[in-house]
C-alpha cells in the first residue's frame, strides 16, 4: 500500500465552538493525518491567540500554524496598544484579513471564540475563502458534515456550561465514528468570565455508537457453537 | 527570409527599410514588398528587403539553389543550410524577416547570416532584459511548468533522498535522538554511513529526513542564525528558536524544500521533542518517528513507550526502533547512530550499533601483485622546476 509521508500534514479534523450562557465551550478531535498516516494521534488543535481568545484550526496544519502564530503577534501587540485584553471581534477580524486576503495560497478554516467583557462569549466561523460569520455556534472540519442534522436537533438557547461541555463532547465523538479522518481524543476548552479551562476526553470514556458495540447473534456465534469447528476441509 | 544560393548569378534586389540591417545595404531602392520575382535576373552586392513578416520563403531560380521555406529541411549543400535554418529561425523569433538575394559567393553569405543572427540575437536578448525585473528569492515561475510536464508523463529527476528512519522520545532527564546511516539514490545506496543526527547548538540536536541536500543546508543555516542569536543575546539557545526558525523558511518554501526533520534538546525550560513536516507545520510530542521507516519505528515506540524511562531503557528503545525500521524498510540501513541530549550535556554515540556487519571478508585479503596492470605509457614531471617558477613572480603591489 501506498502511503505517502510527503503528502501535506492537513487536519482532517471536527471542530466545534458553540456558546452558551455565560462564555463558550470550544471542542476539537486530535487527528493529524498526511495522506493515509496518522502523524500525530493527539494533537492539540485549539490554539491559543489571547488569555481570552482560542482558535480551532482545520485544514492544511502548517497554513493553520503560520496563521495562528501570525495573528497572535499582532494581537500581542493591540493589546499593548490599547491597553486592556482584545475583544474577540477584533481577533476573528485579523484571522479573517489574512485568510482572505491570502485565499490563493491558503487552505484552512477556523473557529474563533472567546470571551470579553462588552459582548460575552462570542463565535465567528472564518471558513476557507475567509468569511466572516458570528454565529451562536459554528461546526468545521471534515467531520462537522454529521453534524448538522445533529445540532438542528439538539442546539438550544441559553444552555448551562455542564449543558455545553456535554453537547460538544458528543458531537465530537459521533463525529469521529464517522469520520474516517477525525479521531484519538476529544479536547474541550471553556472560556468565560472566570477564566480559561482545558479538559481532555480519552477514547475510552466516549459513549460508544452502535457500529461499536459487539455483533450479537452473528452468524459466527452459530458456528462455534455446533460441533463441526471446521466448515472448510482441504 | 529567403536566400538564393546560385550559381549562375541571379540575384533579387530587393530594399531594406529596416534600421537594423547593415550599411553597407542601405541604400538600395525601395521594391514591392511582395517582390518575388521567379528568374528575375538582377545582378549586384547583396541586398537585404523587409518580407511579408509571417513567412519567408525562397526564390529559386536556376540550379545549385536552395530552396527554403519556414522549417524546411530541404537543403542542397549542408554546411550553408545550417546556417540558413539558424538564421532564418532567429529571424522567425525576432520577427524580423528578409529576403536575400545575391549573386555573390557563398563565403560572403555565410558572413552576411553570421552578422545578422548575431545582430539579431542581440536585439532580442536587450529587449528581453529591459522585460524582466530582477528579483530575490525562489521564483515559482516554473512550478506550474514542471507540473504540467508531470501530467504529461515525463518524469522529475531524481535526486538523493536519505529514505531515513529518524526516532526521538523525552526521557526522565532529557531526550534521546536516533537514527540509521543508509543515503539512498533512488534503489543505490549512496552511502553506508552517513550522519543523519545534525548539530544545531550545543543543547540542541537535529535528524534530518527526506532530501540529503535540503536538511543539511536547512541545519546549517538555522544553526548558524542559533548562533549569531547566542551572540547577540549571550544566552544558550532554546529548542522554540530553533523551532520557530526552521518552521518558517520551510513555509516560505511551500513543500518544496524537502526536509522532515525531529528536532530535540534540553533547554532552561525542560526537554522539548518536536517534529517539523516539509510544509512548515509542526507537532510537539513525548515520543516521534519520522522518515519511510517511521511506521516500523512508530510500531515499536507505541508498544513499549512510557513516561520517565531511565537513560539505559531510553537508549535500547531507541536502538530497538531504529533496527525496527533497518530491517523493515528498504530505504534504511546499516547502523544506529544515538544522541543523548541532557541538562549540560550532550552525549553523540555515533555508530552506536552496527547490526549489519560485511560478512564475507576473504580470508586471503586482496592483494595485487605486479605485473597484473598493464602500464601504456609514463610521464615524470619534476616538481621543483614548478615551485621555482612561482617564487619568481612578484608579489602583489599596493
Amino acid at each position: 500500500m501506498d502511503i505517502d509521508l510527503s503528502a501535506p500534514h492537513s487536519m482532517g479534523t471536527t471542530i466545534i465552538g458553540v456558546t452558551y450562557n455565560g462564555g463558550v465551550v470550544l471542542g476539537a478531535d486530535s487527528r493529524t493525518s498526511t495522506g493515509m498516516y496518522v502523524a500525530n494521534r493527539a494533537s492539540d488543535k485549539i490554539t491559543q491567540l489571547t488569555d481570552n481568545v482560542y482558535i480551532c484550526r482545520s485544514g492544511s496544519a502548517a497554513d493553520s500554524q503560520v496563521i495562528s502564530d501570525y495573528v497572535r503577534y499582532f494581537l500581542h501587540q493591540h493589546t499593548i496598544q490599547l491597553g486592556q485584553p482584545a475583544t474577540v471581534k477584533v481577533a476573528a477580524n485579523l484571522v479573517r484579513l489574512l485568510s482572505y486576503q491570502n485565499k490563493n495560497m491558503l487552505q484552512m478554516g477556523v473557529i474563533v471564540g472567546g470571551w470579553d467583557k462588552y459582548e460575552g462569549g462570542q463565535i465567528y466561523s472564518v471558513p476557507l475563502g475567509g468569511t466572516i460569520l458570528k454565529q451562536p455556534f459554528a461546526i468545521g472540519g471534515s467531520g462537522s458534515t454529521y453534524l448538522y442534522g445533529f445540532f438542528d436537533q439538539a442546539w438550544k438557547e441559553g444552555m448551562s456550561k455542564d449543558e455545553a461541555e456535554k453537547l460538544v463532547v458528543k458531537a465530537v465523538s459521533l463525529a469521529i465514528a464517522r469520520d474516517g479522518a477525525s479521531g484519538g481524543v476529544v479536547r474541550t476548552v471553556t472560556i468565560n468570565a472566570d477564566g480559561v479551562t482545558k479538559n481532555f476526553y480519552t477514547g475510552d470514556s466516549l459513549p460508544l455508537w452502535h457500529e461499536e458495540l459487539e455483533p450479537h447473534n452473528s452468524l459466527l456465534d452459530i458456528l462455534l457453537a455446533s460441533s463441526s469447528p471446521e466448515p472448510m476441509s482441504t | 527570409m529567403s536566400m538564393i544560393l546560385s550559381s549562375t548569378g541571379f540575384a533579387q534586389s530587393m530594399t531594406k527599410t529596416d534600421p537594423f540591417l547593415f550599411p553597407p545595404f542601405a541604400a538600395a531602392a525601395p521594391a514591392s514588398a511582395k517582390d518575388r520575382a521567379l528568374g528575375a535576373n538582377k545582378s549586384g552586392p547583396i541586398k537585404i528587403f523587409k518580407h511579408d513578416p509571417t513567412r519567408f520563403d525562397v526564390t529559386s531560380c536556376g540550379s545549385g539553389q536552395v530552396r527554403i521555406v519556414p522549417g524546411s529541411t530541404r537543403s542542397i549543400t549542408r554546411p550553408f543550410s545550417v546556417s540558413i535554418a539558424a538564421w532564418s529561425s532567429s529571424v522567425r523569433i525576432g520577427q524580423l524577416n528578409y529576403r536575400v538575394g545575391s549573386n555573390s559567393s557563398i563565403q560572403d553569405l555565410i558572413r552576411l547570416t553570421y552578422l545578422q543572427k548575431r545582430a539579431t540575437v542581440e536585439k532580442l536578448m536587450a529587449r528581453f532584459a529591459a522585460d524582466a525585473p530582477t528579483r530575490g528569492g525562489f521564483s515559482f515561475d516554473l512550478c506550474q511548468r514542471n507540473e504540467m510536464l508531470l501530467k504529461k508523463g515525463n518524469q522529475l529527476p531524481t535526486f538523493r533522498k536519505t529514505g531515513t528512519t529518524i526516532v526521538g522520545l523525552v526521557f526522565e532527564d532529557g531526550v534521546i535522538l536516533g537514527a540509521d546511516t543508509r543515503a539512498t539514490e533512488g534503489p543505490i545506496v549512496a552511502d553506508k554511513n552517513c550522519e543523519k543526527i545534525h548539530y544545531m547548538a550545543p543543547n540542541i540536536y537535529c535528524c534530518g529526513a527526506g532530501t540529503a541536500a535540503d536538511t543539511e543546508a536547512v541545519t546549517d543555516m538555522v544553526s548558524s542564525q542559533l548562533q549569531l542569536h547566542r551572540y547577540a543575546t549571550g544566552r544558550e539557545s532554546r529548542v522554540i528558536t530553533a523551532l520557530t526558525l526552521l518552521k518558517s523558511h520551510l513555509f516560505s518554501y511551500q513543500g518544496y524544500v524537502s526536509a522532515a526533520l525531529v528536532l530535540g534538546g534540553v533547554d532552561i525550560t525542560g526537554p522539548h521533542l518536536h517534529t517539523v513536516y516539509p510544509h512548515g507545520s509542526t507537532d510537539t510530542l513525548p515520543f516521534a518517528t519520522m522518515g519511510s521507516g517511521s511506521l516500523a519505528a512508530m510500531a515499536v515506540f507505541e508498544s513499549k513507550f512510557r513516561e520517565g524511562l531511565t537513560r539505559d531503557e531510553g537508549i535500547k528503545l531507541v536502538s530497538e526502533a531504529i533496527c525496527s525500521g533497518i530491517f523493515n524498510d528498504l530505504g534504511s540501513g546499516s547502523n544506529v547512530d544515538v544522541c543523548v541530549i541532557t541538562r549540560g550535556q550532550t552525549e553523540y554515540l555515533r555508530n552506536h550499533q552496527l547490526p549489519n556487519p560485511r560478512t564475507y571478508v576473504s580470508s586471503r585479503g586482496y592483494n595485487f601483485l605486479k605485473g597484473h596492470t598493464e602500464v601504456l605509457s609514463t610521464k615524470i614531471t619534476p616538481l621543483k622546476s614548478k615551485v621555482e617558477a612561482a617564487a619568481e613572480v612578484d608579489a602583489m603591489e599596493e
